[in-house]
């Protein structure tokens, strides 16, 4: 568990199990906020919080699920969806966000820097 | 040199005329209408529309802006008195005099009143122009009882008015039955008793000798068989006879029972002069109808644009006569008379089917080789009219067994309908626009995909709706001809329409999304899917939307049960069922609101809305509001807002029933109840309507006898009138009705579909909602009740479970890992509250620059 904690880069935001399946919460990482997504049991995924189109933080809000291949969440405020592997926003790409790496440790979701 | 027309008459067949012309843009035309009344075209037809709430605006046929144009002009209270055709001029009654070089006689009928002694005493009316509708009015207000002679098809929609009116209403016709000349004698039978349940006497076979001085009443009309009738105002209504003084005067020949001689181009014996419409006299008849009307004014602009523009006469369309068949709503009864509904072909046959119980009656006449269908007569249930007319109309070849046109199935499905492949192109589909079916196929070939878009576009089915059915079955047809798939999928993830998912979920009994989407779906689901099952699953279920299974359903106003703003904050709305309120929760909103410095607004349903809340004070407030009484309002759910209402009869001198107390009532009972969309409701404790329930979902306006309910109003983008689904009931009816109504709604209509767009697009309209909702057509009522008793039952305010339960508490937090709350959100003062600061007013944010590895 220590050495989880420690990871150069990488931080301890929250347990597996704070997340409700399908759905997101908003994490405090440095300074920045990340919005971070539960796919099913255990597929993680983490973007900036901030929707460009919205010009508010609020993608963790949002409403998870699939057009096509893509695993997407949709913003709350217009509805643009987002890519939750890439940042990529489908219909404005020049409002896309970053992606974040995370990986899950244990019970632990460890977010790292932008991608 | 333009071209001078003059148009007499301003009546439907009139403007018909004129609205033709208009379209066709003929230049050098220099038009005057003369009108005698002193209101522009109107709805001739729905009159009776004026006593159940429409007012003579609502009636007009005439856009605002329609006589603004050049060369087209409008004098109203201008009666012709003399034609001179010498001299091509008219004559008005206050002496103008106006030249012509072509006339159109467009003078109408005057309604027929039998040379009774003692016809023209006061109180004794006529029913034929809105003039004669504000004398009813009149006389009626200080009336018990009325009573309509003649019980034809005006008679009998007159006999509406004065009910609607609140009089005793009694029917008088000379004939042994009512509507003699379009239904045979058992229907006529059928008709009578319908009527008769609906509290109007009626009396046949009566010959009225005179009417004289009343003993309680105003008068007392004596009959030949020895009996009276004591009534307080007469209306006669006893059939027509054409306005054709005019042309007798100048000598333009008539027809022996009246109406003015027309050719096949509705030209007089003097070509310069035509006559149009119900004084017009063709092939031995006038027409009685507007859709024959319709079509002289067609031919006439036709052959006006073509002496105008010189072109030759062969493709001039001709007037051809017209079918007289009619379907018609009499007091909520429907009643349809086809072709030879008398069966006096020669060698004709007839099938007839009733039953006393539904008090249904129908008849076909079909040829002697039984091939051909010739006329029929339908009582109590017009359904078939649409097929049987087109079966009619163009000839089709009967099945062996025509009998099971009319008779009901055993097993209950609908029969099979005509197929609309069946029908030639030129079948006239729509008969008060003359809508064929290749116009439909073409406007179906140019994009119109649902029903409302193709009555936009050729205009089918907005007079009488009669062909409704036929039209969207015909649309069908089309696209699927046409290779266009009727897709109406919520989503990619399943391919099923929201009505076809809300049966699976009930039928299955599935209650939680993974299982929906496991049997029926593909994908992750998504945006669209997600809160279409959510919605589903609570008018099913029930169940707590915010438990770990619905939880990811929603959307982030039901996630967090309020309204989420621009600036990703939120704004809270407590219930104030019927927007009643007492001071003590009146400055408890106000406290909390300050407490937590929250901007306050009243909204357009009556109550608070508290703006600019935080994620992370949600709970906190909440527990407050709860503390004081209050509970959700339910303002961020597609589900029931509110109820509106006006002070009612408690407070307000004019309020006939307590509003506010059934507004209260309704909110309460409906409160939480997930929709396709957002529900309001409204109640008027008066006609004077201050709620303005007309524009709402539901709307409610009280009666000296009860209720009148409204339903599928809209205010918003698309304002839209609520209809009238049916009148004075009692609280206990009313609300089963709402009942009913509500989750018919909620089983059938689209993904985010208000009341009033699922109303447009329902095949068979508000005549269909009402066998549903009040006939109970389907045998569905009952099951409807239940299931709303079942949603009522297990109501829980939302926000009390979300604040005493840990788990979904701990949700409220912007960060995961922090108590802080969301750096992003700045408020500004104005105007002595808050609002979120513009962008240019927050402090710079740091925008993440994106960095790359290579």
């Amino acid at each position: 568990m220590e050495d989880v904690l420690t990871t150069q880069g990488w931080t301890l935001v929250c347990e597996l199990d704070d997340i409700v399946p399908d759905t997101g919460v908003c994490a405090l990482v440095d300074d920045e906020q990340v919005a971070v997504f539960r796919v099913g049991e255990r597929a993680l995924y983490a973007l900036d919080n901030f929707d460009p189109n919205a010009g508010a933080a609020v993608l963790s809000r949002g409403l998870i699920g699939s057009i096509g291949d893509r695993v997407v969440v949709a913003s709350p405020i217009y509805k643009q969806h987002f890519d939750l592997r890439t940042g990529q926003c489908l219909e404005v790409p020049e409002h896309s966000v970053r992606a974040w790496q995370i990986r899950l440790e244990g019970g632990h979701v460890l977010i790292g820097h932008p991608l | 040199m333009a071209v001078k027309l003059l148009v007499i008459g301003h009546g439907m067949v009139g403007h018909k005329l004129l609205q033709e012309l208009v379209e066709r843009q003929v230049q050098g035309l220099d038009i005057t209408v003369l009108g005698e009344e002193n209101w522009p075209a109107y709805d001739r037809v729905h009159l009776s529309d004026f006593f159940s709430g429409k007012s003579a605006d609502d009636l007009s046929l005439v856009t605002p802006g329609f006589f603004d144009r050049p060369g087209l002009q409008l004098r109203l209270a201008a009666r012709a008195v003399h034609i001179d055709r010498q001299q091509k001029r008219v004559t008005t009654a206050d002496g103008e005099v106006i030249g012509y070089d072509k006339l159109v006689l467009a003078t109408g009928s005057r309604p027929f009143v039998p040379p009774i002694d003692g016809h023209q005493r006061a109180a004794c009316l006529t029913y034929r122009t809105i003039d004669d509708l504000l004398a009813m009015r009149e006389w009626g207000a200080g009336s018990r009882i009325g009573v309509v002679v003649g019980g034809g098809l005006l008679g009998l929609e007159c006999a509406k008015a004065l009910r609607d009116m609140g009089l005793e209403t009694h029917v008088v016709e000379f004939a042994p039955r009512l509507m003699a000349v379009q239904v045979d004698d058992i229907g006529g039978q059928m008709l009578r008793r319908k009527i008769e349940e609906l509290g109007v006497t009626v009396h046949t076979g009566k010959s009225t000798l005179d009417i004289v001085d009343g003993e309680a009443t105003r008068h007392r009309m004596r009959f030949a068989d020895g009996s009276q009738l004591e009534t307080d105002m007469i209306v006669f209504s006893a059939g027509i006879r054409p306005r054709d003084e005019l042309a007798r005067a100048c000598e333009l020949g008539v027809g022996e029972r009246g109406g003015i001689h027309v050719d096949n181009y509705c030209r007089t014996r003097d070509w310069d002069v035509y006559a149009i419409g119900e004084c017009a006299y063709w092939g031995g008849k006038t027409f009685g109808l507007v859709a024959p009307g319709y079509d002289m004014a067609r031919v006439v602009a036709a052959h006006l644009c073509a002496l105008l523009e010189r072109r030759q006469a062969p493709e001039l369309p001709e007037f051809a006569g017209a079918d007289m068949s009619t379907k018609l709503k009499l007091m909520g009864i429907d009643v349809a008379s086809l072709g030879d509904a008398h069966a006096t072909t020669p060698g004709a046959r007839s099938y007839q089917f009733s039953d006393e119980r539904r008090q249904v009656y129908k008849k076909l006449v079909v040829s002697g080789d039984g091939k051909r269908l010739l006329g029929g007569v339908l009582v109590g249930d017009a359904s078939e009219y649409g097929t049987l007319l087109q079966m009619m109309l163009n000839g089709i070849e009967l099945p062996d067994e025509p009998e099971f046109l009319i008779l009901p199935s055993a097993d209950g499905k609908a029969r099979p309908m005509l197929g609309a492949d069946a029908l030639p192109a030129a079948a006239q589909i729509c008969s008060c626009n003359n809508v064929s079916k290749a116009q439909l196929c073409d406007a179906v070939a140019a994009g119109a995909a649902s029903i409302g878009a193709l009555k936009s576009a050729t205009k089918a089915g907005t007079a009488c709706g009669g062909c409704v059915p036929l039209v969207t079955q015909i649309m069908r047809a089309e696209m699927k001809r046409q290779g266009l798939a009727v897709n109406n999928h919520v989503c990619e993830h399943f391919a099923y329409s929201r009505q076809e998912l809300y049966h699976l979920v009930r039928v299955e009994r599935i209650r939680h999304f993974d299982e929906l989407l496991r049997r029926h779906g593909s994908g992750l689901g998504c945006d669209i899917c997600k809160p279409v099952a959510a919605s589903i699953l609570a008018s099913c279920w029930n169940e707590f939307v915010l438990q770990k299974e619905h939880a990811s359903l929603q959307d982030s106003n039901d996630y967090f049960l309020a309204n989420i703003q621009k600036d990703g904050t939120y704004s809270v709305v407590p219930r104030m069922a019927g927007g009643e309120v007492t001071p003590d929760g009146l400055i408890a909103v106000g406290r909390i609101a300050k407490q937590y410095g929250l901007y306050t607004k009243i909204t357009g349903g009556q109550r608070v809305d508290m703006f600019g809340a935080r994620l992370e004070q949600l709970p906190s407030i909440w527990e407050q509001l709860i503390a004081a009484g209050f509970e959700s309002g339910h303002a961020y759910g597609k589900a029931l807002r509110t109820a509106k209402s006006c002070v009612g009869s408690t407070w307000c001198r004019y309020g006939v029933q307590d509003s506010v107390g059934l507004a209260i009532a309704l909110e309460n009972r409906y409160k939480g109840l997930r929709a396709p969309h957002k529900l309001k409701l409204g109640v008027s404790g008066c006609t004077r309507e201050c709620a303005e329930a007309q524009g709402k979902d539901v709307g409610v306006i009280a009666t000296e006898r009860g209720w009148n309910l409204y339903v599928c109003g809209n205010g918003g983008m698309k304002p839209r009138h609520a209809e009238l689904l049916a009148g004075d009931l009692d609280t206990p009816t009313l609300t089963r009705y709402v009942d009913r109504f509500l989750m018919f709604y909620i089983r059938t209509a689209d993904r985010l579909q208000r009341t009033s767009v699922w109303r447009d697009n329902l095949e068979g309209g508000l005549e269909y909602l009402q066998q549903v909702v009040v006939q109970d057509k389907l045998g569905l009522a009952a099951e409807l009740e239940a299931d709303m008793q079942r949603v009522v039952d297990s109501y829980e305010c939302e926000w009390k479970k979300a604040v005493t339960d840990p788990q979904t508490r701990k949700r409220f937090q912007h960060f995961v890992n922090s108590a802080e709350g969301d750096s992003n959100v700045v408020f500004v003062h104005d105007r002595g509250q808050i609002r979120p600061a513009t962008p240019e007013e927050k402090p710079a944010r740091r925008i993440p620059a994106r960095v790359t590895t290579e």
